[in-house]
């Protein structure tokens, strides 16, 4: 009786590994249904999602001018303090003082991009960039300002 | 205190399994008393990645701290955002809309599915079967997509927020999840054919882990692990939250008390988180899918506790307010360290190789059990 079934648990054995192996081999003839990304060879065709959450930008118009208040109110949303803004007084024409930006600083190390900053921002002035190619060799080189030189706040924006 | 590395006076071997070892899938350390290849004693040392989060959260407002949670249990953070914000809402007393919550749902199942498929990949592998891994990936991938397009992040989502969601669906959200639905259904009667109808791998798992109904309610073993011994612990059935109550599924209850319970567990949830969706994904009301909420959220002076069903078990918030706007103190209720402190009961008597069959079916996170 025990080598009846012992028998029989070999054959179940082998048919089940069969079972197995049938699907195994299914994948093996058929190509088309592999959907492995050749990443460091298809750079220049992939496409992210529209809201991929890569790292923070400020978004500059072809004025070099953006919609940045310096309100700080994405500085306090931030749980990580990713965010440092500089405020300076510009002298308008009519001889007032208005705040305005000197530096954004952030520091992309810190960023856990949660999208806080985003969705407390006024006046859309920031926005999640698609790219996620990050690494560096030094840490220093993480830490981005992120208003380019000589911008402007748009006008009308307050 | 703890036994040194080597024999002790009975002569029984004293080992390390971890904090670095492929079986472990994280910073797991188990010191293990062996006689022979039999396992007399398991002991896990825990705080390796211990992050802290609990004192993180008591310094960061009421926003800010669901984004930590989804460090805990990384696969299954979805639900631990749903269970922080839950919480925050009950104590304001916020109405969520009826189109946030029917999303919350949706996606706190696709999680579902994508945690248990890593779960099965991972101990397939562990067990020695090598290509779930990758047929597992494969379908998980899927769900990754449809998290990045509409959340804009693959892992760590952070997409709940006291009150709602922080955006509204992806356009073409309901079409990828209804061809992942049709997809998975076919895929998932193949994981049946690789792994759960396979001669070997049953013998593997039956009767191996054994954990009584009576030691599972006294270990506080809860989710798949828990029902696979036949203790009815489905928060969503029990205590329904979000739309739970709204939607027909079935709670999975096996009375094994193995780790091929457990599993099975496992599997056929997957199917009744299809249902679920399925049932779901052509009834999203329209409307809004934010509450409107002030800027600074304060919770009134009092306690709050929320429970939810996460991937592995229940998950526990409570927090007590001070009527500020950070939480003076947050405490979390993770289902991986209940059903950890049960894995030493189940090994006990067992040999040394099946160790890795109870750990698989546990389905151990380890941040999730260090915070």
């Amino acid at each position: 009786m025990f080598i009846v079934k012992y028998i029989k648990e070999v054959l179940s054995a082998i048919r089940s590994l069969l079972v197995g192996m049938r699907r195994t081999g299914y994948y093996f003839t058929h190509h088309k249904e592999i959907i492995t990304e050749q990443y460091p060879d298809n750079r220049n065709t992939l496409v992210m999602a529209d809201r991929f959450k890569g790292e923070v930008v400020l978004t500059h118009d072809e004025n070099n001018e953006h919609a940045c208040t310096g309100c700080t109110a994405c500085e306090l949303a931030c749980p990580n303090a990713t965010i440092k803004i500089v405020t300076k007084f510009d002298i308008t024409p009519e001889g007032k003082k208005k705040k305005a930006i000197d530096k954004f600083v952030y520091h992309l190390e810190l960023c856990t991009m949660c999208n806080l900053c985003i969705v407390a921002c006024p006046t859309d002035a920031i926005k999640m960039a698609q790219t996620f190619e990050h690494s560096v060799y030094d840490r220093s080189e993480l830490t981005k300002i992120l208003n380019k030189p000589d911008s402007k706040i748009r006008a009308g924006i307050e | 205190m703890f036994e040194e590395i080597g024999t002790n006076t009975e002569g029984d071997l004293i080992i390390n399994v971890g904090p670095q070892h492929p079986a472990t899938h994280g910073v797991l350390h188990l010191v293990l008393t062996l006689n022979g290849e039999t396992i007399k004693k398991v002991e896990p040392h825990l705080g390796y990645i211990h992050r802290s989060i609990e004192k993180m959260c008591e310094s960061l407002t009421y926003r800010q701290f669901i984004y930590v949670t989804s460090r805990m249990d990384y696969l299954s953070a979805h639900i631990n955002n749903h269970a922080c914000a839950i919480s925050v809402e009950k104590g304001m007393q916020l109405e969520v809309p009826e189109r946030a919550q029917v999303i919350r749902v949706i996606m706190d199942e696709l999680t579902r599915i994508a945690s248990h498929e890593l779960w099965w990949g991972a101990m397939a592998m562990d067990i020695g079967a090598f290509t779930p891994f990758f047929h597992a990936f494969r379908e998980r991938e899927k769900i990754n997509e449809i998290m990045e397009e509409t959340c804009g992040a693959r892992l760590t989502m952070n997409y709940y927020v006291p009150g709602g969601l922080m955006a509204d669906l992806h356009p073409d959200f309901q079409k990828k999840v209804k061809e992942f639905i049709i997809l998975f259904k076919k895929k998932i009667d193949e994981y049946d054919e690789l792994v759960t109808g396979n001669i070997i791998f049953i013998n593997r798992m039956k009767g191996v882990g054994l954990l009584s109904k009576e030691d599972a309610v006294s270990f506080g073993v809860t989710g798949p692990a828990g029902r696979g011994s036949g203790v009815s612990n489905d928060i969503r059935k029990l205590y329904p939250y979000a739309v739970y109550d709204k939607v027909q599924f079935e709670e999975i209850l096996e009375t094994g008390c193995d780790s091929l319970a457990r599993y099975m567990v496992r599997i056929r949830e997957m199917k009744q988180s299809i249902l679920i969706i399925e049932q779901l994904i052509d009834n999203i009301p329209e409307g809004d899918f934010q509450a409107k909420t002030k800027a600074v959220l304060k919770l009134p002076k009092g306690e709050f506790y929320t429970r939810v069903e996460t991937a592995r078990g229940e998950l526990g918030v409570y927090i007590v307010s001070e009527g500020g706007t950070t939480p003076y103190r947050i405490k979390f209720r993770s289902p991986g360290f209940s059903n950890l402190s049960a894995l030493d009961k189940m090994a006990r008597g067992s040999k040394l190789g099946d160790l890795v069959a109870m750990m698989g079916t546990l389905d151990l996170v380890i941040p999730d059990i260090d915070r």
